[in-house]
């Protein structure tokens, strides 16, 4: 009878349902595995931090013995974290944004010279922070500079540096050719393209990238370890060591007290907020920046 | 760009604009070189393979072995990776082709959330969680003993934080593969995972390729987080389960307090020169292969 053939088809297509469902399993297992996972990071943290979580964490500065479970705050971790990052962004973006209108906008893109450019930008993006953080302070050796709030800034803004720039020139290449070549042809010189076309349309990307840098350089520990210092003041001039985030977590982590231990975790906890309020701020914003985007 | 000739008002911003994209390249430069010339020193005294391939470190008796902080790197990264891939494949493909939007938009954000996540962060977490983890269960099931700071807890702890990078990424790769491909297949007969298998996956492969040398490169750099959980002991790694000292977490330990031994700065320098050439390396290979890719397509 001709059934042989179909049920050798019947056969062959329940496997393949094995096969697939086996695989959609394994799939679903892992995804949520990694959410499991990465929620019990955030649960920990939060819960670990409640009993140091006071207002005074970040309404004060550490007070004498504060290191040995006596009264006091992060407040000069926080607000010196705050310093560093503006700073560094500021820096970083004053590189960034007329190196990638020069890389976009003058120079043709298949080049030697903005192959050469992009792959320096590769390499920096590649280089490990630590490393940022020896070369900043080799700087600091050569010009006599102490651990500073400056010496901080420029070693954050090196790490800021390739981060804005890819994501910026990302984003500009997704500008349609069509919308510059309009302008060229109505007579507009690059420079008014770049400046008064493209960058407004990209304006929303490059409001997430400054932010998905800060963020970066918010967390960032190995480059500041060597080149910002420490202080247990809020540091008012460039020239004075600040106190970090990431490094005040560090400290209190490493120290034999149960009590400054505990206030390692809120100051993490206190950290994770910020950058969550990052993450959403750059949601919010490119969400809101965009509405006038042509594309 | 189709304009070939600049007019006369774009002199101006060319020139003013020029100096800074040569900044990245002088950057780059500028580290090579000052890191060289610390090296140096140590460099003029002894053969390079001696400082890479021995294994004896004793700065006070001018010993200078960076074999063990290389095998620590090559450890821990690996490991990482391999422990972080697998599954970063697979999530990215259950969320890029079954997940409901539900589980998409719950995703998304806590995915964004974690990659930004400092460092210091999973390393608490590491110290917290993944140690004892390690001591108390991990190490006793495979009949060893171990203090918990060990490669093993330094890999988990370093393939969690780099998986948020390279899922997102990959779901982003994933997506951008044309529907139309995957309604073809689908036509034919094929089952979702057969279009998966054969045509989702053979399309991403460059961005998905991309996206775990993203995390590799994380992974290897990677210094507080490692340090927290890794032990810091500098001697060759037998298994999974003793320690290590990878290079970055070397430097983060001794660097800036290394002046009174003689040789002992040119050593550490030396170690973070070597993470910038191996950090070249990567980028010409992956330079290579995206230029073999685009010309075989092409």
């Amino acid at each position: 009878m001709n059934n042989e053939p179909e049920r050798g088809i019947q056969r062959k297509l329940r496997k393949r349902l094995r096969v697939e469902s086996f695989f959609k399993l394994l799939m679903a297992a892992s995804t949520w595995l990694v959410l499991a996972s990465l929620v019990l990071i955030l649960a920990i943290i939060l819960w670990k931090s409640l009993p140091a979580l006071k207002l005074s964490m970040i309404t004060r500065n550490p007070g004498s013995g504060y290191y040995l479970g006596r009264e006091g705050g992060i407040l000069n971790a926080i607000l010196g974290s705050l310093q560093v990052v503006f700073g560094a962004t500021l820096l970083a973006l004053a590189i960034a944004l007329p190196a990638v209108v020069f890389l976009t906008s003058y120079l043709r893109q298949k080049s030697w010279l903005a192959e050469l450019i992009r792959f320096s930008l590769d390499v920096l993006w590649g280089i490990p922070s630590i490393v940022y953080g020896a070369f900043g302070f080799l700087i600091m050796i050569t010009f006599h500079l102490r651990a500073s709030l400056l010496a901080g800034m420029i070693t954050v803004a090196m790490v800021e540096l390739p981060i804005l720039s890819r994501a910026l020139e990302e984003t500009i290449r997704l500008v349609p050719s069509d919308l510059k070549e309009a302008t060229y042809s109505l007579g507009a010189s690059r420079w008014q393209t770049a400046t008064r076309v493209v960058l407004r349309q990209v304006f929303p990307g490059l409001v997430t990238a400054v932010l998905m840098a800060m963020g970066r350089g918010l967390g960032d520990a190995a480059a500041v370890l060597f080149t910002a210092g420490y202080t247990d003041k809020i540091t008012t001039s460039l020239l004075q060591p600040v106190a970090t985030l990431p490094l005040a977590i560090f400290f209190q982590l490493n120290s034999p007290f149960p009590e400054v231990q505990q206030r390692a975790y809120a100051s993490a906890a206190i950290l994770t907020v910020l950058v969550l309020f990052i993450s959403l701020a750059s949601r919010r914003l490119s969400r809101r920046l965009g509405r006038h985007k042509i594309s | 760009m189709s304009i070939q000739r600049l007019s006369r008002r774009d002199r101006g911003p060319e020139l003013a604009t020029a100096p800074f994209a040569f900044f990245p390249v002088a950057l780059a430069g500028a580290i090579f070189l000052a890191l060289l010339i610390k090296a140096w020193p140590l460099l003029s005294l002894k053969s390079l393979s001696s400082l890479i391939f021995s294994s004896t470190w004793l700065p006070s008796r001018g010993h200078f072995g960076l074999w063990p902080f290389i095998l620590g790197t090559i450890w821990v990264t690996i490991s990482a990776f391999v422990l972080a891939v697998p599954v970063a494949i697979l999530t990215s493909l259950y969320l890029s082709e079954y997940a409901p939007a539900r589980v998409k938009r719950i995703f998304q954000p806590i995915l964004d959330l974690l990659a930004g996540l400092p460092s210091v962060i999973y390393g608490m977490w590491g110290v917290l969680i993944v140690v004892p983890l390690v001591s108390k269960y991990l190490a006793p099931f495979f009949g060893r003993q171990s203090s918990g700071y060990s490669i093993l807890a330094a890999s988990l702890v370093l393939a969690l934080m780099i998986l948020p990078t390279i899922i997102s990424v990959s779901v982003e790769v994933l997506n951008s593969v044309p529907l139309a491909l995957k309604e073809a297949a689908l036509s034919l007969g094929a089952t979702r995972f057969e279009v998966i298998r054969y045509v989702v996956m053979k399309k991403s492969f460059p961005g998905m390729l991309a996206a775990c040398v993203l995390g590799l490169s994380r992974a290897f750099g990677e210094t507080i987080a490692v340090l927290m959980v890794v032990g810091n002991v500098p001697a060759i790694p037998r298994s999974l389960f003793s320690p290590a000292y990878p290079l970055p977490a070397l430097l983060a330990n001794n660097y800036g307090e290394m002046m009174s031994i003689p040789g002992y700065e040119s050593a550490l320098n030396l170690a973070a020169l070597l993470l910038l050439v191996i950090v070249v390396g990567f980028s010409l290979l992956a330079r290579w292969y995206l230029v073999r890719i685009s010309r075989r397509s092409s």
